[in-house]
């Protein structure tokens, strides 16, 4: 069973298909928040304020998509991906506290 | 102080950890990706759980409800830049062939967690109302 060369054999692990998952289920969980943002921003006593916060979420809802979706593309092309740049694993991370600054507008 | 400034300038370096020490197995690399992404997540359900907090219980005095929730987004917050920082410092573990980082961080937040659990029982069952 030999691979052609340059590709390796699949993990039996199934490491990059988890590790797929993984941000798929993330992209879901931060879809979740970004729902609960908007939802903030339908009510009847929403102000300028909160339609702006709401706003800036649903932007960086957009932006930890796009983050997702690349580290789900680089996951792809290889069998035997290496470690996320730090960049992709800060921006994700900033996404997030980017949220509960902006509902922190919101609830206030 | 000056350890969360220099591991905030770790975050932005990639070249820095990448020639050091050497390339771990890649699947323990990807290992710890997919803790840090369950890190993010807990953040993101606190984060939620903020919202939430917010929208579903109005009949709770301003006070009391605000607080909860400021008290559910800090904690968010905190969680995810938590989560960054013990990706960075497993990740230059693995590469210099020590021991893993070990840290407070989750019984603190799952302390934390259950005293928000706490008040929220006490305020249903006294029945906090007002505006």
């Amino acid at each position: 069973m030999s691979a052609p060369a340059g590709v390796h054999p699949r993990d039996p692990g199934l490491q990059p298909e988890r590790t797929r998952l993984a941000w798929r289920r993330t992209t879901l969980t931060c879809t979740v928040a970004a729902v609960l943002a908007g939802r903030q921003a339908v009510q009847e006593d929403a102000g300028t304020l909160t339609h702006l916060a709401v706003g800036c979420s649903l932007l960086l809802w957009l932006a930890f998509i796009a983050v997702a979706h690349r580290r789900i593309r680089e996951l792809a092309r290889s069998n035997r991906p290496g470690a996320p740049r730090r960049a992709t694993v800060a921006a994700a991370a900033l996404c997030t506290v980017g949220l509960a600054a902006f509902a922190v507008g919101v609830v206030l | 102080m000056s350890g969360f400034v220099e591991s905030l300038r770790l975050w932005f370096s990639p070249e820095q950890v990448r020639e050091e020490g050497d390339t771990p197995d890649y699947r323990f690399s990807l290992a710890n990706e997919r803790t840090f992404l369950a890190w993010i997540r807990t953040a993101l359900a606190l984060v939620g759980g903020g919202f939430a907090v917010d929208q579903f219980l109005p009949d709770l005095r301003w006070g009391m409800r605000v607080t909860l929730a400021l008290v559910l987004l800090a904690t968010g917050a905190l969680c995810s830049l938590r989560a960054v920082n013990h990706w960075v410092r497993c990740e230059q573990a693995m590469r210099r062939g020590v021991d893993l980082p070990v840290s407070r961080f989750p019984a603190a937040l799952s302390l934390a967690v259950g005293v928000v659990a706490l008040v929220m029982v006490v305020v249903v069952l006294v029945g906090w109302e007002g505006r």
